[in-house]
């Protein structure tokens, strides 16, 4: 049998090797030229605590997690007992014999993966135990995985030799153990190499370095999970050329930090999770009304207050929207998979500066904590954001018209006062309702300079069409492509543009009868804010803390659409 | 404003401290300017609210940059403002209330970090701009709008404070002395790092301390204001918390010590070692 894609379950506990055990295999997997993806979630503890981390290899590009495990390699008896029943029925699990042993399980097989490792000489290398098996269950040349092992550990050491020798054995020993089985899953079809350079990459880390190909030059943070990478990796690399990275004591300090850099001219950003956004509402207001550029990252995890803090979650849309108190409605992007992660952090800081104004960029645990194969941007397309900058002489309205200005920077002529309370021209205090119309009108009517009709539409002739938002993008287009494929009457629309949505897109929603929103929280955000503007829209919620499985969206699309069709037709 | 404008209809009480303390800091960065050779535009004054930041609304002839943001936040958005351009001279205006209650968990970070900025803080007692509230500088047992029975709290001594948290210059003014006080507040700008200068700036209308912070010699009422002695050494910490113990309000350089690096001097000394690199070269370390 061929196979063009797997799943691999790695479950155990924290600091088994569980983590990078996935993220060995796909980046195996991807240096031989297959398409993968991680998926990894963890309990809220530094060390041990039941982890397990999915890893799916496919020879087309990966849209989602999958929803049936293949193999599951399960460390210790807990695992295998919680991740069981998620294998197929034609899968095959994998234990450490080590920990444990079981008797009459004719689709497992016992594994010393760390005994094999350390017959090496390499204690570290049980990892290898395990891809070695792998490979084997799905018939994998073993000469691929030798150019990935001299590869990865060829590093101009003098241990090398010896290291890529420990390793090689350590594929060589998992394979053959795990042929005594006589297991096999077939044959996984020969890779189709992309053509094209390619980056294998977590969501976090392609959101910093989107950010910094924009021109991020300012960056403060606070700790908090699942957003924490990206402050570690802004105070390693956004250092030097006028550039600051640092971390502040709470993210009240980060959010007015940014927002005084961003009044001095730089292109500033933070990012964050739930419980930070909402410490900076106050400060995402006082960015709105004094019309101050800057870009708030927010890294969903399940809410509200510390609530899931390692697990995934779609339930900050409306404070992300509605951070502040007051008439504010915050520009969003919303990205879904990991390369938008680095194209949604451009459009953050472009939007931020082109409208100048606050911008939040949602991202979520799933994609955060995802390594992907993307391919490797262009920087020569990626231009650098830009402010509209005053260069005039002193006696400057900073906020005349109805329009959005030219905005003075400290160290040249314009001095005016930014102000948190309503304003006139200059920036001082004032009462007036009238001026309160206007400036109100002003700051609303900035939001359509951010106006592009960007969306993904197939079928769009139909009457039904599915729109899903962020992270559950993944899911939904593979549960769509095998609608399409059975010809279910249903259409698709996607956009990263959250607020402002796409004009036209808007437009061709508002004709549907229904639009059907998978979203990972329990009210049915989205959809929400869709019905609100006009548009027939019905949630599919889950709340779970974890990603939708494409098979339930599968059934839940047809359902919806199905009785659609006949609601219209009685009519 | 440079000219009166209309629209702008705050006014502080008549008598109110902040107006000198306004003169002070006019005259203070007037001074730096002429020292530095610096235009206005280099100035920043970032406020807090209530009616101490009113201050930068009602500053006189060529004005400098300015923010007045949210309640208890200056300090973080100075520390925006100074380290995204370490060229400009930054300063804070809030009052007791702002400063030492919602905003006082910002003193710390920004003493620890001796972030590069001079804050003058207009100590009036109370909540004016809400009419009449306690603050932390309210007196125990006081009468007010918010404490029928009594003020339950003790009351907080800035000045310890500051140097308990590790500012490293601390000054006291009083506003009744715009002179003297546009020194103090000189000689914070010119501190490289974190300056306090804390003014007593009494409230006419709620908590007017005027006459016993002056003194009414004739009507018997000493002045509580004493100068500090030419002789304190101001780098001596010790010293500084011996002078705090003497009862009535010390005015003038209570503690400064010129030894610490400044935030931005230190980022620039410490990220020396780091070598930048390009966003092709960042990404070339996922690519395969």
């Amino acid at each position: 049998m061929q196979l063009r894609d797997f799943v691999v379950r790695f479950a155990g506990e924290g600091g088994q090797g569980v983590v990078t055990s996935a993220e060995g295999l796909a980046q195996s997997s991807t240096q031989v030229g297959y398409h993968a993806l991680t998926f990894a979630t963890f309990p809220s503890q530094i060390l041990g605590g039941p982890t397990w981390t999915q890893a799916r290899i496919s020879v087309d590009p990966v849209l989602a997690p999958g929803d049936d495990v293949n193999v599951l390699v399960a460390f210790n008896k807990e695992a295998y007992d919680a991740h069981y029943d998620d294998v197929r029925d034609d899968g095959v699990v994998i234990y450490n014999s080590a920990e444990f042993e079981l008797e009459g399980d004719n689709r497992s097989f016992g594994l010393p993966f760390e005994e094999l490792a350390k017959s090496t000489g390499n204690n570290r290398a049980a990892n290898m135990v395990i891809i070695g098996a792998l490979a084997h269950l799905i018939n994998m040349p073993q000469e691929n995985l030798v150019s990935f092992v001299e590869e990865r550990f060829n590093r101009g050491r003098a241990e090398d030799a010896e290291i890529i020798r420990s390793n090689i054995e350590a594929m060589s020993l998992g394979r053959s153990h795990i042929a005594q089985s006589g297991f096999s899953l077939g044959q996984l079809a020969p890779p189709e190499t992309p053509d094209y350079p390619q980056l294998m990459i977590k969501g976090n880390d392609a959101v910093s370095i989107g950010a910094m190909a924009a021109g991020l030059d300012f960056y403060v943070g606070y700790p908090i999970s699942p957003a924490t990478t990206i402050l570690l990796y802004m105070e390693r690399n956004l250092v030097g050329n006028n550039r600051f990275a640092y971390q502040v004591s709470s993210e009240i300090e980060s959010i007015t930090a940014i927002l005084g850099a961003g009044y001095a001219g730089k292109r500033a950003m933070t990012a964050t999770a739930g419980p930070g956004l909402s410490l900076m509402g106050e400060g995402l207001g006082l960015a709105w009304i004094a019309e101050i550029p800057l870009v708030v990252v927010d890294v969903q995890r399940g809410g509200p207050a510390t609530g899931l803090p390692t697990k995934t979650e779609q339930s900050d849309l409306f404070s992300c929207m509605y951070p502040a108190h007051g008439d504010v409605r915050l520009p969003i992007i919303a990205v879904g998979t990991v390369e938008e992660c680095f194209y949604g952090a451009i459009k953050a800081i472009e939007w931020a500066e082109k409208y100048q104004g606050p911008v939040i960029l949602m991202t979520e645990m799933s994609l955060a904590e995802r390594a992907q194969n993307i391919p490797k941007p262009d920087l020569s397309k990626v231009k650098q954001a830009k402010r509209e900058v005053y260069t005039g002489s002193n006696g400057y309205l900073r906020y005349a018209g109805r329009e959005m200005s030219p905005m003075p920077i400290p160290g040249s002529p314009g001095s005016y006062v930014a102000n948190g309370s309503e304003h006139d021209d200059m920036g001082d205090t004032t009462h007036l309702g009238e001026r309160h119309v206007q400036m109100t009108e002003r700051r609303f009517g900035k939001i359509k300079l951010l106006e592009e009709d960007e969306f993904e539409r197939d079928q769009p002739e139909h009457s039904v069409a599915v729109v899903t938002w962020g992270g559950s993008k993944g899911p939904s287009r593979e549960a769509y492509n095998v609608l399409k494929e059975d010809g279910l009457p249903v259409g698709w629309y996607y956009t990263m543009n959250l607020n402002p949505l796409p004009p036209k897109m808007l437009e061709e929603l508002k004709q549907k009868d229904l639009v059907i929103v998978p979203e990972l929280n329990y009210q049915g955000q989205f959809s929400t804010i869709l019905r609100s503007m006009g548009v027939k829209a019905e949630s599919i919620t889950q709340y779970t803390g974890l990603p939708f499985k494409a098979r339930t969206l599968v059934e839940k699309i047809t359902e919806m659409t199905n009785a659609c069709l006949k609601e219209t037709v009685r009519v | 404003m440079s000219k009166k404008n209309p629209e702008y209809d705050f006014k502080w009480c008549p008598g109110c401290g902040d107006f000198g303390v306004r003169r002070a800091l006019e005259m203070a960065m007037i001074d730096r300017m002429e020292m530095t050779g610096e235009s206005m535009h280099n100035n920043v004054v970032v406020a807090g609210i209530g009616c101490s930041g009113n201050l930068v609304h009602l500053l006189e002839g060529e004005q400098p940059y300015g923010i007045h943001g949210i309640h208890g936040r200056s300090l973080p958005i100075a520390l925006g403002v100074k380290m995204a351009q370490p060229s400009l001279n930054v300063v804070v205006v809030a009052g007791d209330g702002d400063f030492l209650s919602i905003g006082g968990e910002h003193i710390g970070p920004q003493a620890a970090r001796n972030l590069n900025i001079c804050a003058v803080i207009m100590d009036n007692g109370v909540y004016g701009l809400t009419k009449g509230q306690s603050s932390p500088t309210t007196l125990e047992g006081a009468i007010t709008s918010s404490t029928p029975f009594g003020k339950l709290e003790t009351k907080t001594n800035p000045l310890e404070l500051y140097l308990t948290l590790g500012v490293s210059f601390v000054a006291s003014g009083f506003s009744g002395q715009p002179r003297p006080l546009a020194e103090l507040i000189k000689q914070g700008m010119d501190h490289s790092g974190f300056s306090i200068v804390h003014v007593q700036s009494p409230c006419t209308t709620y908590n007017d301390t005027f006459i016993e912070l002056k003194g009414d010699i004739k009507n018997g009422i000493q002045p509580s204001i004493w100068d500090v002695p030419e002789e304190h050494d101001t780098s001596d910490r010790v010293a500084a918390h011996d002078l705090l113990q003497q009862g009535g309000v010390p005015i003038g350089v209570i503690y400064n010590d010129t030894d610490r690096i400044s935030l931005d001097e230190n980022v620039q000394k410490t990220w020396e070692k780091a070598q930048p690199k390009t966003v092709e070269q960042l990404m070339s370390a996922f690519e395969f």
